[in-house]
């Protein structure tokens, strides 16, 4: 029995969750004792606050992976990198939605620190090596999204999309759980990287191991929003505030991504075989499904649910492939699609004003004569999405079909290229609305400067990292390598 | 004599009910948030089980977490409901129909 110390625990490993923490229970004071006149103080705070985090991410940033807490926790560069893309994602989600939400009345204190709380959530998801800890950050992450979905207490559509969004949700967490407590019983283990030597050394039970596997699978779909079980996804995109939708749209599928590569690549990698053929089955659906039925919206933000299914299939056809490769074109996507969702339900904030959600496709109707600048902003988001050249959603899309070739599977690469092709058609119908109608909305936009700018720089980061794609994805790939085999 | 087979079939059984419960139930909200704790108890059924036979004690530390989350889960559900209640004046499954396309 090992004695527990304080120095044992290595808490210094935890430094920007617990400095998280920390200011989000100071932020949670100082704001009950502001006015309403004087919110903006709690937004800075907070804006301060995850931007601290994110400086003592990079600079806690090392290639070696450190274990803290009895080996429950682990500050690896998977965890750090992706951590860092949650912290500018919910940055991201702060800045655009400031107006949005302060004409809305959503202004308000439970804004910052539920936000604060889901990405605590997603930060301990990413870094957990312990199934306690893994499902106690999806928890952190899940409940306080629920809550955020029906921040907007008066509007029905709101509280119906969170009741619809928690019923699914913690149906997946049960089904997650199932699954754990199949595998715990098979391997007698809830530490990632001892169940990961019991299947290496043949001692789990096959039988249970699988049965638990399923229900994995079938979990982290539902949470993932993959066909068959993305029913919630597009009713949440559409009911819930649009910052919300933003929140919910861009940091945690990141989170996500992390939280499989510990569960299946780590844990469960013995068992590749198994997974890789759900996974397969769940890319496919998401693929086809989530595509054509995008096709068929007049909401764009129910027009970006569906997207984000077709784009959660590419996302598992990298992991699926199961290689370096693949990892690490799959990390590279759900980084670079986490900017790209980000900018484009930014661009829904920006035209949305006070009681109206530019939220109809209609709405963009030509945005060119409104604003040019904005107007291609929105097509670099739009390119990005539909995966044209130059753009960073291309290289995205390209890393992920080369692991899938680089394995010899043709045919899925021709039907992810094939599902693209529909994509693009409702992603450039958005571009033809902007550039070749007339607009019905002539009202100036709305949003601030600061919105604007980051935008901006948003956008044309996307055509930037388009433009040299290697530098990151490089990175991506020496951090996935020192994560995955810390002995190389 | 009670084996680990009588445990993981009863917490099966259990967990079965709850995803009926889920999807079956047309009427009433809250038998569906009744649903969701049976399948955790079902979990929690399971962790216990396999615990006690496997003689290692993690898994019963894991069904103290899911308890405890539990609670805040049913927490947040309760109060999403009551919201809910205020603007649609029903807690019929069925009216949850806004929100299509």
């Amino acid at each position: 029995m090992n004695i527990m110390t304080w120095s044992s625990l290595n808490a210094g490993v935890a430094t920007p969750e617990i400095f998280l923490l920390c200011a989000t229970c100071a932020i949670l004071l100082i704001d009950v004792f502001l006015s309403d006149a004087k919110r903006h103080i709690s937004y800075v705070l907070t804006l301060a606050a995850l931007v601290a985090t994110g400086c003592l991410l990079v600079a806690g940033y090392s290639l070696q992976p450190q274990l803290a807490f009895n080996g429950m926790f682990i500050a690896d560069p998977l965890a750090s990198l992706s951590k860092l893309g949650m912290v500018v994602g919910v940055i991201l989600m702060l800045v655009y939605g400031r107006g949005y939400a302060a004409v809305r009345g959503l202004f308000r204190g439970e804004l910052f620190t539920l936000t604060l709380c889901a990405l605590l959530g997603m930060m301990v998801m990413a870094s957990a090596v312990n199934f306690v800890v893994l499902y106690v950050g999806l928890e952190l992450l899940s409940l306080s999204l629920y809550a955020l979905v029906a921040l907007q207490r008066t509007s029905s559509r709101s509280t119906e999309a969170a009741m619809k969004y928690f019923i699914l949700g913690a149906l997946a967490s049960g089904l997650l759980l199932y699954g754990m407590s199949m595998v715990y019983g098979a391997t007698q283990s809830l530490d990632v990287f001892v169940i990961a030597q019991k299947i290496a050394h043949d001692e789990a039970n096959r039988l249970l191991t699988v049965f638990g596997i399923v229900f994995i699978v079938t979990g982290l779909g539902f949470k993932l929003g993959a066909v068959p079980f993305h029913m919630w996804a597009p009713d949440v995109y559409d009911g819930a505030p649009t910052l919300v939708s933003q929140l919910i749209g861009s940091a945690p599928k990141v989170a996500a991504f992390a939280f499989i590569m510990r569960i299946l690549a780590q844990a469960l990698e013995g068992f590749a075989f198994d997974w890789r053929s759900m996974l397969m089955v769940l890319a496919v659906l998401s693929l086809v499904i989530g595509n054509v039925t995008a096709i068929a919206q007049v909401n764009i933000k129910r027009m970006f649910a569906y997207s984000t299914i077709s784009h959660m299939g590419f996302l598992l056809l990298g992991i699926m492939a199961a290689t370096p490769g693949g990892y690490a074109a799959a990390f590279f996507y759900a980084m670079t699609y986490m900017l790209t969702a980000a900018a484009g339900f930014g661009l829904i904030m920006l035209l949305s004003r006070e009681g109206f959600e530019a939220d109809q496709i209609a709405d963009f109707r030509g945005l060119n004569k409104r604003s040019p600048w904005f107007a291609a902003m929105m097509l670099i988001v739009m390119f990005s999405m539909a995966g044209i050249p130059v753009f960073i959603g291309f290289f995205a899309k390209l890393a992920i079909i080369q692991a899938l070739v680089g394995l010899g599977l043709v045919w899925l690469a021709v039907i992810a290229v094939l599902m693209s092709v529909i994509g693009a058609f409702y992603y450039l119908r958005v571009v033809k609305v902007m550039y070749f109608e007339d607009p019905t909305d002539t009202a100036p936009i709305a949003a601030g400067a600061d919105a604007k700018l980051v935008l901006s720089v948003n956008c044309l980061l996307l055509l930037v990292l388009g433009m040299a794609p290697d530098r990151l994805l490089t990175a991506l790939t020496t951090a996935l390598q020192f994560s995955l085999h810390p002995g190389l | 004599m009670i084996t680990l087979t009588h445990y993981l079939v009863l917490a099966a059984i259990l967990f079965a009910i709850s995803v009926f419960g889920i999807f079956m139930n047309r009427k009433n909200l809250i038998v569906l948030l009744m649903a969701i704790e049976l399948m955790l108890l079902a979990v929690n059924m399971n962790f216990i089980a396999f615990s006690q036979f496997l003689g290692d004690t993690a898994g019963q530390v894991f069904v103290f977490f899911i308890l405890t989350v539990a609670a805040a889960e049913s927490a947040i559900g309760l109060a999403i409901l009551v919201v809910l209640f205020r603007g649609l004046r029903s807690i019929d499954v069925e009216d949850l129909d806004s929100l299509k396309g």
